[in-house]
């Protein structure tokens, strides 16, 4: 017995000629292991050819094969790509789900799906589109063994029919997804496609209001994972020494950032690596290969998730107290503990920013797109030697493993910045040098790399007590001198991380903060408020910590301040409550998600009506 | 009496630097630590070998043999890292800069309790640098509790009685993969040497595990680490010379009596019988040596485990000769042209 609740008999069909042109979400739900990416992204691909602003996003399970997943696209004529969450198209594959599915949807949905499910007896107030993919995908694909991967390219074709995509543009998405070797491959999935197109074309009427046309909003974007865009950055950053220990949803950014490097980073003279990548043996050794080889003067870096940072907590202190480079990756999942691997959430914020014992502090940058995981990343390792501290790296599983428009990634306009380093010509000069003095006021000292050939180049590093000249201390003053030089070293990075992304609107009583991915549904949540509720509202999107003066001043020119959080406990609220002042603290609200999804623009927009009393 | 005097001059190694070069900060051990005399080994060695020491990075984890590297070496760079974790440092360190010569010195807690982890995975790795391990059995810094290494059956100041076996980190380190294995007793002045030497020239992974007894925790009756019971249960394999690279080695050697080993450099250790037949280049063997020895309450010393021929995980890395650490812009940031072809594939 279904416990699903049916829905009113009178269907909310829209008037007959209505339609809904580019703005619209898919949602394709299958079971992991069958293939369904490639057909989802060739769906996703073939609307972005058609020139469409369009996201991709998977909802997979921690799991390798058998389990539900769901990919969503979200088609937008705005330039929308935050998640939707309403769905307007539902393609049902998975038996185990597709009932629950289908009640979900809201009135005047559309959906596709595998006939033997009989889903049209759940609801009158749907769009249905039966479709037989066993008795379709036998005669185009022979091979019974490929039929379980070849039969969700049928949807495909399906869809095609019904929002008028033009099959021209799926068979080069094919082309593009299979590469030129693997033909075959391209051209079995393009006739399953092909039998879904005829087979709609011939057997339904169309009588929901969704349609693609053409428009030319993507000319020269490419599509990319956050991942692969850090991976780039780190690249072209200079990178040297790269150590790792696979973790989800982290490890396809080493994994691509390797590709990259063996095409790009052989020496040409010598047909030699211009860097080094290690698998080590857990988190522990990876940031601890990472901070050795920062000390050692390569540029250095690692990738991890929530578990990986709790596990790197201990050397971090060492590198933030030591004072040795390095740049730290955080792709966040949902914690606590294992969590909800394969979900997303801005988990890790408040934890690494005072990450390890004692007193710490850590920049960390937040990217929101593809291209500010390149520019950032470039920015970070530069930052990192400038400082001479590890930097943290934020992204979440959101921006990190799915597929997002971006403008090409603009070259490097800048130099690479090694920082303080003392050569042997300069130790000729000044006959010896102290590690941790503040010779420039900035609160960073002058360091030699090991190996330099100079008698005066050596000092010791420790974890232990060390004044001015690295030796070993206990003195109270020694103590308290270098913890009030770091701190005026924090104090100098305020002017120098990346700047905040501010829109202020005029007569705007309240504004939004909010960091990384969750830009998309705060920008579009902005547009919902002023034009459903003519709520103007500033946005001030926070791209690094330490904060700067700019925020306050954001603060103090509103009246009330909505922080969003996609965790529980307002993570980035909390950081800010630690050096704000009572009067601007009072001013703060928070709006938290924590449901592992990525962030909807209607889950902000509900939630400040309600806190606004409207 | 005159009061003017000459100055005798000063005696200084072959690349002109003075012993006093290759010294450190003032110990603040014991009084009679074995770490001191290892301590002084290691200035002997770098500085008769004529090592330039700002070429040498040293490593150490946590503990009392972990503040030695301070007091050696004062022209290298030192890194003490946290508790355990001293191999991935020297790891991330000798990766970004191939030309260091990485010397790691440790303890028995930090090796083989809290790091044995990162331990086996050097070990498994053959990273060439040199790693000490300074085995005296017992917790010194926070007075006196029993490491991992510490024998079945040892007991404490305190009576306390080990009821565990001892993880023996040279048979994990022959087995798992160093390329050069050797035990030695922080008293053995000539053999200690010989060893140091030999691992200074090594290609590959060298874990020398010295026994280096604390005087003022484990020193007494019934302790297996001890000053007397290493007099009384030391077996000495062979006696060892190191011959360097620049002396001349075309001395005679008696046909059987002597082994020897050509080095990565050119320099020669030279393995002279004792009492029983010991072939250093089988890893079985060893084991099988270490095994015996463990039953009969003997402390083998000497090279349990010589191998010249495995790669080592740098030459695996398969790096551009000049160090990473150094390379310039033009070398690590791909050009223009090579990004404008990736946003291409990505269109």
């Amino acid at each position: 017995m279904s416990t699903l609740e049916v829905s009113p008999a009178e269907p909310r069909f829209s008037e007959p000629g209505h339609t809904v042109v580019n703005d619209f979400s898919i949602q394709v739900a299958t079971v992991n292991g069958s293939g369904s990416q490639t057909a989802n992204t060739v769906l996703m691909r073939s609307i972005f050819q058609m020139g469409v602003p369009v996201s991709g996003k998977n909802m997979f399970p921690s799991n390798i094969a058998g389990l539900p997943t769901w990919f969503t696209i979200r088609a937008s004529k705005h330039g929308y790509i935050g998640r939707k969450k309403e769905i307007d198209l539902l393609v049902a594959m998975n038996p185990e789900t597709a009932r629950e599915d289908v009640t979900k949807l809201d009135s005047g949905a559309a959906v596709v799906y595998d006939e033997p499910l009989k889903l049209d007896t759940l609801r009158s107030d749907l769009h249905f589109y039966p479709v037989p993919f066993d008795k379709l995908v036998a005669p185009v694909c022979p091979d019974a063994k490929l039929r379980k991967l070849v039969r969700n390219m049928i949807y495909d074709g399906i869809v095609a029919w019904l929002l008028s995509i033009d099959m021209d543009e799926i068979r080069q998405a094919l082309v593009k997804q299979f590469g030129k070797r693997k033909a075959k491959a391209a051209d079995l999935n393009w006739g399953a496609a092909q039998a879904g197109y005829d087979y709609a074309a011939k057997t339904f009427t169309k009588s929901d209001p969704y349609q693609v046309e053409r428009m030319h909003e993507n000319t020269g974007k490419i599509i990319i994972e956050g991942n692969s865009a850090c991976a780039l950055g780190a690249m072209f950053a200079g990178v040297t020494v790269v150590t790792w220990y696979p973790i989800t949803p982290s490890s396809s950014l080493v994994e691509s950032l390797i590709g990259y490097l063996k095409r790009f980073r052989i020496d040409k003279e010598t047909g030699r690596a211009t860097f080094a990548v290690v698998q080590a043996e857990d988190e522990l050794a990876s940031i601890g290969m990472a901070l050795g080889a920062g000390w050692a003067g390569a540029r250095s870096m690692t990738s991890t998730a929530g578990p990986g940072i709790s596990l790197m907590s201990e050397f971090v202190g060492l590198g933030y107290y030591a004072e040795v480079p390095t740049v730290i990756y955080d792709v966040q999942r949902v914690g606590p503990s294992t969590g909800l691997p394969t979900r997303t959430m801005q988990g890790d914020i408040l934890s690494t920013a005072l990450l390890s014992h004692g007193d710490t502090q850590h920049p960390m940058f937040f990217p929101c797109s593809p291209e500010e995981c390149f520019t950032m990343s470039i920015e970070a390792f530069d930052f990192a030697e400038r400082f001479q501290t590890p930097v943290f790296v934020m992204t979440d599983l959101d921006l990190g493993m799915n597929n997002w428009m971006s403008d090409p990634f603009p070259y490097p306009d800048k130099p690479i910045d090694r920082g303080k380093v003392l050569s042997a010509e300069d130790l000729d000069k000044l006959g010896s040098f102290a590690r941790y003095k503040d010779v420039d006021g900035d609160g960073v000292g002058y360091r030699t790399l090991p190996a330099t050939n100079h008698a005066a180049a050596a000092y010791f590093t420790r974890g232990s007590g060390h004044n001015e000249r690295a030796q070993y201390t206990e003195r109270e003053d020694d103590y308290i001198h270098n913890m009030d030089r770091l701190a005026h070293k924090f104090d100098t990075m305020r002017k120098h991380v990346p700047a905040p992304a501010i829109q202020y609107r005029e007569d705007a009583e309240i504004g939004f903060i909010a960091a990384g991915t969750s830009h998309y549904a705060v920008g579009e949540s902005c547009d919902q408020l002023r034009d459903q509720y003519n709520i103007p509202a500033s946005y001030f999107r926070l791209r690094a910590y330490p904060f700067n003066a700019e925020l306050v001043e954001f603060i103090q020119r509103h009246e009330r301040v909505y922080v969003v959080d996609q965790n529980r406990d307002a993570q980035l609220l909390a950081l800010m409550r630690l050096e704000m002042a009572p009067e601007e603290i009072a001013k703060l609200r928070s709006i938290r998600y924590y449901g592992g999804l990525p962030l909807d623009a209607r889950t902000i927009t509900d939630e400040v009506i309600s806190q606004e009393g409207r | 009496m005159s009061t003017i005097t000459t100055p005798a001059p000063k005696k200084v190694n072959r690349i002109g630097l003075e012993v006093l070069n290759y010294k450190g900060a003032k110990t603040t051990l014991c009084a009679g630590c074995g770490h001191n005399s290892i301590s002084e080994r290691v200035i002997e060695c770098f500085y008769e070998l004529g090592v330039e020491p700002w070429r040498v990075g040293k490593f150490s984890g946590i503990g009392c043999s972990s503040k030695s590297p301070a007091y050696f070496l004062n022209m290298s760079h030192g890194f003490n890292a946290v508790h355990g974790r001293m191999p991935a440092i020297a790891t991330g360190a000798i990766m970004a800069n191939r030309n260091m010569l990485g010397l790691g010195v440790t303890g028995d807690g930090d090796t083989a309790s809290i790091g044995i982890g990162q331990f086996m995975h050097l070990v498994r790795r053959n990273l060439p640098m040199i790693y000490i391990i300074e085995d005296n059995g017992v917790y010194g810094l926070t007075k006196g509790q029993f490491s991992a290494t510490a024998d079945l059956g040892s007991k404490l100041k305190t009576g306390v009685i080990n009821d565990l076996p001892p993880f023996d980190c040279c048979a994990l380190a022959l087995r798992w993969g160093a390329t050069f294995v050797a035990r030695s007793f922080s008293g053995d002045k000539k053999q200690l040497q010989a060893l140091l030497k030999t691992a200074i020239v090594h290609n590959g992974l060298s874990v020398i595990d010295v026994v280096s007894p604390c005087v003022t925790f484990n020193d007494h009756e019934g302790s297996t680490k001890s000053y007397s019971y290493m007099k009384e249960h030391e077996t000495m394999l062979h006696e060892l010379d190191f011959v360097p690279s620049y002396e001349d080695i075309s001395v005679e050697i008696a046909e059987g009596e002597v082994r020897d080993v050509e080095l990565h450099d050119g320099s020669h250790l030279r393995i002279r019988k004792l009492h029983r037949d010991y072939d250093p280049t089988s890893r079985l063997g060893a084991l099988h040596a270490l095994e015996n020895a463990e039953k009969n309450h003997e402390v083998l010393t000497g090279v349990l485990y010589v191998n010249t021929e495995k790669p080592n995980f740098l030459e695996m890395l398969h790096m551009v000769e000049e160090p990473l650490a150094t390379l310039p812009e033009a070398k690590v940031r791909p050009t223009k042209e090579a990004l404008d072809e990736i946003m291409e594939e990505l269109r």
